[in-house]
């Protein structure tokens, strides 16, 4: 006859406490190779400034708890390597596996950033290559790689705006925003120095393209504009938009989130972009390991070219490369060293590996969303029916009829297997669901979501507590954000 | 494509499906005359050998055969097998930012952990799941000072990482802060009479770099006591975070921006690296960046989420306390296995191992005529040293026999010439030690005998 | 929960009682609530102050989102409820009696006038109903 199981819980394994409840003072997992010079006595040299205790608190454990401990951490975690991550505007795709393999070769993840820049060719040479397949990419005519996120390139883009309309005598005052962006924009325009405006979007989920030209005026530095939309819809009258700014003076930003619904079908460059970021932990494969880092590259016009971040690329005489510094119209400097260089070389294999052929993988993104919308549809509300590219956004209007929301139905997915889609976002449908299975989904897994996403309409309809309660299959449950938030717990202390 | 799972047949019957003739009909959103007609000019496709043949051709064009005195914000220090294997575990490696609590507890509790560790080196009370790196960090912690006193100027340190000064004034032009150098002692670190003289109310924050730039060890009391003084805020800049191993943490810092760089994560040419602000509680509100909260799951289950939200962009838009969103997490996950690796003997073992070799390569290269260490403050693996010749002549000399010399300080400083910044870590081999020594004493004998 | 007959509402769901000397207490009334949901921090204003009518005087976050609470009227702040820092549930348990984020000076009592009482506010939303 068993006693209580204390351990074993569903969804897998242990109940794995903090590695601070593991710890027994004189507990090791780590040998040092023995010290080649005489040890020092701290107290001599270090004064005043010594750490007589230590640093209290932290963890004494052995080698085989810590892998233990952080690899039962692990099982609790969906992953791409388990299965889709269908969420809107992530582009949660394969992370191949090469591509960590040559981000640690000795020579490449060895390499100090300010070692002479002529015996680090084989790095300069890197981002070299990078740049060019961007420009190719987007068709712009010049690129800065160092920002370390999105977030950043579009501080970066906006900061090259307003570099650029100060040198033509007014750096103006306002961004416009779509509501339907993704926030960082609006905050990111904050930080720039500008006011944001918010513009509305048309009926169909556009840009209302007649408020725009009403709201352009001298003052308007710029449009940021996703395109594909959040909505994963096609600006049809891009140009249109693009004409109306530069007849005022103003900038297009592009963000560029939705860019696995482009590459190497069009080029924003090419449809009047003035200056766009790309998020190299979205289209060009880099894992988002559990939430960073990514890369943030910033394209542009050339227009913007003097004032690119330092340090910047470029070809000596001798056709040697090296990052020069001495630009006096840039924008400055974002960050410390060269950028998330391990990030650049992971998105740099992804792209050799495909070479002309990346187009595929846009078709089969685009694909893949199509052919789930055609098999949702008719259980799912479709707030704007037009075509959808890499990406297809619902909304939970019918579920809503009998209490289950996006929330729930998000969460009834995971009992399926799945992780879910994005939901509340974007602002403007409201009980969004927005689903991007990207090109990395095969037919089978594709079919697998379909049915999992009917079956849970079904349930909707039917039993609409076990969608309003789930997952009903993991190993917590859903957890209490309130009292997470109302009295934060944010570290262990001992005795808690 | 081996990347893509489709077979000719599988995309035929998916068009079928949607009720489209071909997949060019599903872009015809776009309108003609931007659809390209022809492939992209772009290299590959390449096989996997292919694409390691590649890298292994540039790791080879690399610094890789010489050994190096580099440090100056990023440090070369031993890195466990064990870190590597845990996160290039696929749940970690390939998960999503942990959104969805329920199937995100592995990332969640391990930045809990890694919250813990960096408030137990701080001496704060609370710290951030990352920031993109130490200049990033310490930038949005100017801002976060900002916000909390609603002064808009700020004294910083000659001292601090010229680097990391670089991006707070590339930040500050068009937040409307004005950033004010303060120069440093003779003993090469800053002194508390010369913050005063410069103080009054209308300081947001004084930041501080400790060890600093220089190398040499700030006296962060009386550093925070000048700058509360006026109600300024202390930010204490760290980029050798292992010296939190043996030095006193900055607890009367009122903000810590730190480097984790050194905890498990390799140089690999500037990034990626880690940043994370460790504040008061008071400030937390203040505090960018995501964080992990502890709760309860409705049966009472201990569990983990990102909570106060609020802060954060993607709810607060334009009144944002930052506009962060993807952070280094993985990068935050090596330096928590790392740091549990170490432990707390460990931390300060490797620790003690810096700084003994940092004080025998002084002592070593102290002992050649018309070489002197300009600044008495106390280091810990990064010291100055004035020499008798231009670096760059010492440099090229030591580049013959494979060394990669200190980096020199002129450039950056230039009231200090023919200054260099030697950096010693636990990897550099006392052999390599002594070869710089021999070098440099050959490369300054000359002059010695001309005198 | 009825909607005090003393109070006067604005169309952005506050509520403030005045009380005849020129001083009022502001909060948001029980349909505003429930709209947030779960309170999890206040983020008042601080004493002294001054607000025009509609400017915004105070935050209320949820775990999703935040909200902003507006002036009523012109006004100067005198005292805030601190008891919210502590415990922000309060807004969602008595919204209209213990929850009151501020106590402030009414700059122009005449602007009172332009404010819905119970009834109108009642009718302004059918959602309001009680």
């Amino acid at each position: 006859m068993r006693g209580k199981i204390t351990k074993a819980s569903r969804h897998v394994n242990q109940n794995e406490g903090l590695i601070f409840e593991k710890s027994s003072p004189g507990k090791r997992a780590f040998d040092l190779p023995p010290l080649d010079v005489a040890p020092v006595d701290p107290r001599n040299w270090l004064g005043e400034s010594y750490r007589s205790e230590g640093v209290d608190g932290f963890p004494e454990v052995s080698e085989i708890e810590v892998l233990r401990h952080f690899t039962r951490l692990s099982t609790w975690n969906y992953a791409i390597d388990l299965g889709m991550y269908p969420l809107g505007s992530c582009t949660m795709k394969y992370n191949p596996r090469v591509n960590e393999f040559v981000a640690r070769l000795e020579g490449i993840a060895t390499e100090h950033p300010l070692a002479p820049q002529d015996l680090s060719q084989g790095c300069l040479k890197i981002l070299r290559l990078l740049e060019d397949c961007l420009l190719e990419i987007t068709g712009m005519d010049a690129v800065s790689l160092q920002p370390s996120a999105g977030a950043q390139g579009e501080l970066t883009g906006l900061l090259l705006i307003r570099a650029y309309l100060e040198s033509q005598g007014n750096p103006r005052k306002t961004v416009l925003v779509p509501d339907s962006a993704h926030g960082t924009n609006p905050a990111t325009a904050v930080i720039a120095g500008y006011a944001v405006e918010n513009i509305q979007s048309d009926s169909r989920g556009q840009i209302d393209f007649a408020k725009l030209g009403e709201r352009v005026n001298e003052d308007v530095a710029a449009l940021m504009l996703t395109n594909p939309s959040t909505l994963g819809i096609f600006e049809k009258q891009i140009s249109e938009i693009v004409e109306i700014l530069h007849a005022k003076g103003a900038l297009l930003y592009m963000d560029g989130a939705n860019m696995n619904a482009l590459a190497g079908v069009a080029r924003p460059g090419d449809f009047g972009v003035d200056v766009m970021h790309l998020n190299l932990h979205k289209t060009f494969s880099t894992p988002h390991g559990g939430g960073g880092p990514g890369a943030g590259p910033v394209a542009m016009k050339k227009i913007l070219e003097p004032f690119r971040p330092i340090p910047v690329l470029v070809e000596k005489e001798n056709h040697e490369l090296a990052l020069e510094e001495n630009r006096p119209r840039s924008i400055g400097r974002l960050r410390a060293f060269g950028g998330n260089f391990g990030v650049l070389v992971r998105a740099l294999a992804y792209i050799l590996a495909y070479g002309p052929g990346i187009r595929q993988a846009t078709e089969d993104a685009v694909l893949n969303a199509n052919y789930i919308r055609k098999k949702l549809e008719d259980a799912f509300e479709l707030p704007y029916n037009l075509p959808s590219m890499h990406e297809v956004v619902f909304s939970d209007a019918r579920q809503k009829a009998r209490g289950v929301s996006t929330m729930d139905i998000a969460k009834r997915l995971i009992d399926y297997g799945f992780h879910p889609y994005t939901t509340a976002f974007p602002l403007i449908v409201h009980g969004a669901l927005m689903i991007e299975p990207t090109e990395s989904e095969s037919k089978e897994e594709c079919d697998l979501f379909i049915e999992a996403m009917l079956s849970i309409a079904e349930e909707a309809a039917s039993d609409p507590d076990l969608v309003k309660h789930a997952p009903h299959s993991t190993r917590v449950s859903r957890l209490d954000e309130t009292a997470a938030a109302r009295k934060p717990i944010l570290r262990w202390k001992p005795n808690r | 494509m081996r990347y893509l799972p489709k077979s000719p047949t599988e995309r035929k019957e998916m068009l079928e499906a949607i009720g489209s003739q071909s997949i060019e009909e599903l872009f015809s959103s776009i309108p003609e005359r931007f659809r390209l007609r022809e492939l992209l000019n772009l290299p590959g496709p390449l096989s996997e050998p292919e694409i390691i043949e590649y890298f292994q051709d540039r790791a080879r064009e690399n610094s890789l055969e010489y050994a190096s005195f580099l440090g100056a914000g990023v440090y070369d220090h031993l890195r466990s097998v064990i870190t590597d294997t845990i996160i290039q575990r696929g749940e970690f490696l390939t998960s999503y930012t942990p959104y969805q609590g329920e199937i995100s507890q592995g990332t969640l509790q391990a930045i809990f952990e890694f919250q813990t560790l960096m408030c137990q080196l701080t001496g704060q009370e609370v710290a951030n799941a990352s920031m993109w790196d130490g200049s990033t960090a310490t930038t949005e912690a100017v801002l976060m000072a900002e916000r909390i006193t609603r002064r808009h100027r700020v004294l910083v340190a000659r001292t601090l990482h010229p680097q990391y000064r670089d991006v707070l004034r590339t930040y500050a032009k068009s937040s409307g802060l004005t950033i004010e150098e303060v120069s440093l002692a003779a003993d090469g670190a800053m002194n508390a009479s010369t913050l005063r003289a410069e103080l009054r109310d209308d300081v947001a924050a004084v930041v501080v770099q400790s060890p600093n730039f220089l190398g040499a060890m700030e006296n962060v009391p009386a550093m925070a006591e000048a700058a509360h003084s006026c109600g300024a805020l202390l930010v204490v800049a760290i980029t050798e975070a292992l010296s939190l191993g043996l030095v006193r943490p900055p607890r009367e810092a009122d903000i810590v921006a730190l480097e984790g760089q050194s905890f498990g994560l390799a140089p690999s040419y500037g990034g990626p690296f880690l940043g994370v602000i460790a504040s008061q509680d008071k400030f937390v509100r203040q505090m960018p960046g995501r964080l992990a909260g502890q709760t309860t799951d409705s049966q009472g289950r201990r569990g983990f989420v990102l909570t106060l939200v609020a802060r954060e962009q993607h709810i607060r838009r334009e009144k944002a306390t930052s506009n962060i969103c993807t952070n280094q997490a993985l990068c935050a996950l090596a330096a928590t296995v790392h740091l549990t690796l170490l432990g707390k003997a460990g931390i300060r073992e490797l620790a003690v191992q810096n700084l003994s070799k940092a004080q025998f390569a002084l002592s070593e290269l102290a002992k050649i005529p018309g070489v002197r260490r300009p600044f008495s403050a106390p280091f810990f693996n990064e010291f100055t040293l004035a020499f008798p010749r231009a670096v760059e002549k010492i440099n090229a000399d030591l580049l013959r026999r494979k060394i990669i010399g200190p980096l020199a300080l002129e450039p950056l400083y230039p009231e200090l010439p023919n200054h260099a910044l030697v950096c010693i870590t636990e990897t550099t081999k006392r052999a390599d030690i002594e070869s710089f020594a021999r070098v440099l004493a050959e490369a300054l004998a000359p002059v010695e005998m001309r005198a | 929960m009825g909607y005090p007959t003393n109070y006067r509402y604005t169309k952005q769901h506050e509520w403030i009682e005045a009380n005849g000397n020129g001083v009022g207490r502001i909060g948001i009334t029980d349909f505003a609530q429930k709209q947030v949901g779960d309170v999890v921090f206040v983020g008042l204003p601080k004493v002294g102050a001054t607000f025009q009518a509609g400017e915004e005087l105070a935050t209320i976050e949820s775990t999703k989102a935040v909200f902003e609470v507006f002036a009523p009227v012109g006004c100067e702040v005198l005292e805030l409820n601190t008891s919210l820092e502590s415990s922000p549930e309060k807004v969602n348990a008595d919204p209209q009696g213990e929850a009151w984020f501020a106590k402030v000076r009414i700059v122009d009592p005449n602007e009172l006038s332009s404010l819905m009482d119970a009834a109108a506010y009642e009718a302004f939303c059918p959602e309001c109903q009680p």
